[in-house]
């Protein structure tokens, strides 16, 4: 292999360019003078972001959106500990991540320097590995390593802490073979594991397919249509899921959990087999475990053994990447007709649709994420966390894996525009949408500035509720309506004016008959743009499993709090009006 | 119940700190830990004894599995394997008692390797109940100081756990 000389920083840029890095998310900072530099003279895209939590989330989002491994640069110190929300995100959602962060010289390290963080080990629980670089000679191997760890088997994120001598010293640059004698992924399945699925798939009476996020990491949704399709199996997804099984289709149940559909849930509790794929068996999904499913066994596939038998006892484990276990299966089984159980659940299907009530006066939360499918079907959607989230799941019809993008496993507020941010750079060509919450939105609202410098088209529609929604929901079910430290009212800033002092567009619907031309304005902009959206403060998402209850226990709440609801129309409309209805 | 595993990691900095974050994070209970060099410098070997039921078990031997320097976990059942601990135990001891102890130290086959008007430090090796009968029976003397090793465990007959 042809050798030639360089610095550590231009080492680094030479390994981001072998592993098909075309674009980074950062800021610098004084150790990072000579790495930025090098980025400088290197045709690696840069993005400057305005905070590095931004960096990670837009790492993150530019990961999910494109499958590949997203990257984030942050300086030593601050600028590395403002990464750990967005790292501790990826890692909870297993997203492909490679974050760089500068350190203080090795000399310096452990004598308090200026700037200076252990951020290995702040980050050691919240990451896949991490590397702490004591010699530029190391820097190939370990990027090397790093890209291919946080790419294969159960994706996660690779830290990287590089000293600013590592990146001055210079070294003669050689590509390395990768050699990690720790670290197998297990990506094939046992025949015999999958013997026994087939068997009891083709035995089941009232199978349901469970897929969560693995799917879409292993690129295996086509399998998925195929296998439910061919057996006739209803199939529902987690939120890391939705959009794995096109919901559309009949065979679609949607999501499940806390505030999956309701015939999801009934499914799942009555079903006497659930065939798990790439999923976790979360506590948001499963409800009470005790009464989890109690008809059901159980096959469970994933590529982390980790993951078998952690939350739920499991009849049949299948440990794999959930392509190569689908299609194993798809192998083994045979076509099955439709049956009682299909009608059963086409039955709850028709009596327990998701719902809300309309209005013509007062914008309904669901009814702009229904105008935003209508009118932007193909887009990729970001969410926020809270009410938006769910109503952003609920109400989008899904239909593809890699257009859904959320905070699951974390639920980080202020994750869904940077995602959208950092989706956009993956994706130029879809139109990216975050679905933000007023309050979740302020968290990395000075993106702006980056989207509208690096000229980055995303489009923002705030559902703005003026609290912190599903926080508000919570005291109003639970803790008899004392809105503790929940209503934002007055105190938001204004979000059309926000938008034009970055420079971006901001657009405002007050009124039901505004939403769409609203969207459709948006959609016709070519400019980062906010639609903020003036919905009904009270509205609460619905159905609702109450933590710790039993799936089946699902309460279906607007039709219960009709009359609380009839009480604010009229009074909201503008910014700030909530107080007194509250 | 216990548990006893053999892990083999690489010999790296910071291999111990992601075993004792890992069994922090996901509050598994470590009882003893004992680290060492195996016949390749590349590599330690660590013997871990856990409190817990068959899934904490399993949990455990799988999540360590998962870090990237960790080459291999075996679970170590007692019928099959031999164990060993090294305690050196400092006892008061003075011209009145030190034949006493000395009767002691001998039925556990254990040595003395330091005495003084005062004091003597005993030496013995076992497994961890034979260690934990002697220190039972030198606490009526005083013990001053004690500083134990943690086990180390390994298959008897031909079978190994390597690399
Ligand atoms: C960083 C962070 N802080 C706090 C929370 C707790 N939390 C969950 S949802 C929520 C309310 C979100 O409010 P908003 O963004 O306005 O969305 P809404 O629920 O009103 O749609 C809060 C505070 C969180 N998930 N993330």
């Amino acid at each position: 292999m042809p050798r030639s000389k360089m610095t550590g920083a231009q080492a680094v840029l030479e390994c981001l360019k072998r592993e098909g890095v075309d674009v980074v998310f950062g800021l610098p900072g004084g150790v990072l003078l000579p790495l930025y530099d090098a980025i400088y003279q290197s045709d690696i895209r840069h993005i400057l972001v305005r905070h590095e939590q931004g960096a990670a989330h837009m790492a993150d989002g530019y990961a999910r959106a494109t499958g590949k491994v997203g990257v984030c640069i942050a300086t030593s110190g601050p600028g590395a500990t403002n990464l750990v929300t967005g790292i501790a995100t990826a890692y909870m959602d297993s997203v492909p991540m490679v974050a760089i962060t500068g350190q203080v010289n090795t000399f310096l390290i452990g004598k308090d320097a200026f700037q200076e963080a252990d951020i290995t080990g702040i980050t050691l629980p919240i990451t896949k590995h991490s590397y702490l670089l004591r010699s530029a000679r190391d820097i190939p191997r370990v990027f090397r390593e790093a890209f291919y760890i946080a790419s294969t088997g159960r994706p996660g994120p690779v830290l990287i802490d590089l000293p600013r001598d590592v990146t001055v010293e210079e070294i003669e640059f050689s590509w390395p073979e990768l050699h990690l004698p720790g670290y197998n992924p297990s990506l094939k399945a046992h025949e015999l594991q999958v013997k026994r699925a087939a068997k009891a798939l083709m035995e089941a009476e009232r199978p349901v397919i469970y897929a969560g996020g693995g799917i879409k990491f292993a690129d295996a949704h086509q399998e998925l249509v195929k296998l439910a399709k061919t057996l006739n199996a209803p199939v529902t997804t987690t939120l890391m899921g939705v959009g794995t099984y096109p919901e559309d289709d009949p065979l679609s149940l949607g999501m499940l959990g806390m505030h999956g559909t309701k015939y999801a849930n009934l499914a799942i509790q009555e079903s006497d087999l659930i065939l798990a794929v790439g999923a976790r068996f979360d506590d948001r999904v499963t409800g009470k475990i005790a009464s989890f499913a109690p008809r059901a066994r159980i096959i469970h596939i994933d590529v982390d053994p980790a993951e078998i038998g952690k939350n739920v006892r499991v009849d049949i484990p299948v440990v794999a990447d959930a392509k190569n276990a689908l299609s194993a299966l798809l192998g083994q089984i045979q076509p099955k007709p439709r049956s009682a159980w299909n009608a059963k659940i086409e039955g709850w299907k028709k009596d327990f649709p998701l719902k809300y009530i309309p209005d013509m006066n007062v914008i309904k939360p669901q009814f702009v994420i229904e105008k935003l499918c209508e009118l932007a079907p193909e887009a990729v959607i970001t969410t926020e966390v809270g009410q938006n989230q769910m109503w952003a799941a609920q109400f989008f019809v899904h239909k593809d894996p890699r257009k859904f993008i959320s905070s699951g496993g974390l639920g980080t507020m202020g994750y869904g525009f940077p995602a959208a941010i950092g989706a956009k750079m993956g994706c130029p060509d879809s139109e990216v949408i975050d679905i933000a919450g007023d309050g979740s939105f302020l968290m990395n609202c000075q993106e702006l500035a980056t989207a509208v410098v690096n000229d980055i088209p995303v489009k923002v529609a705030i559902l703005n509720n003026g609290c912190l929604g599903m926080v508000r929901q919570w005291q109003e079910l639970f803790f008899e309506r004392r809105y503790s430290a929940t209503i934002l009212g007055r105190t938001s800033p204004d979000f059309v004016k926000l938008a034009e002092a970055f420079g971006a567009l901001g657009l405002r619907a007050s009124k039901p008959s505004e939403v769409e031309p609203v969207i459709r304005a948006a959609l016709a902009s070519d400019r980062p743009t906010i639609m903020d959206f003036i919905v009904s403060p009270v509205e609460k998402v619905s159905p609702m499993v109450p933590a710790g209850a039993t799936l089946s226990e699902i309460l279906e709440l607007e039709w219960c709090e009709e009359s609380h609801a009839a009480h604010v129309h009229g009074i909201v409309g503008i910014p700030g009006s909530m107080e007194e209805c509250l | 119940m216990k548990h006893t595993i053999a892990v083999i990691v690489e010999n790296k900095s910071g291999v111990l700190t992601r075993i004792a974050g890992l069994f922090s994070r996901r509050a598994f209970n470590i009882d003893s830990l004992s680290v060492g060099a195996t016949d390749n410098p590349d590599y330690s070997r660590m013997t871990i004894t856990v409190e817990g039921g068959e899934d904490v078990l399993e949990q455990v031997i799988k999540q360590l599995s998962k870090l990237i320097n960790v080459i291999r976990v075996s679970e170590l059942q007692p019928a099959e394997s031999v164990e060993r601990e090294l305690a050196v135990i400092k006892v008061a001891a003075d011209r009145e008692n030190r034949s006493e102890i000395m009767q002691i130290v001998n039925i556990f086959r254990a040595s003395i390797i330091d005495v003084s008007a005062r004091s003597m430090i005993i030496e013995v090796t076992g497994d961890v109940e034979k260690v934990d009968a002697i220190v039972q029976l030198l606490r009526q003397f005083g013990i001053k100081e004690m500083a134990r090793t943690g086990k180390v465990s390994m298959v008897r007959g031909a079978r190994v756990i390597k690399v």
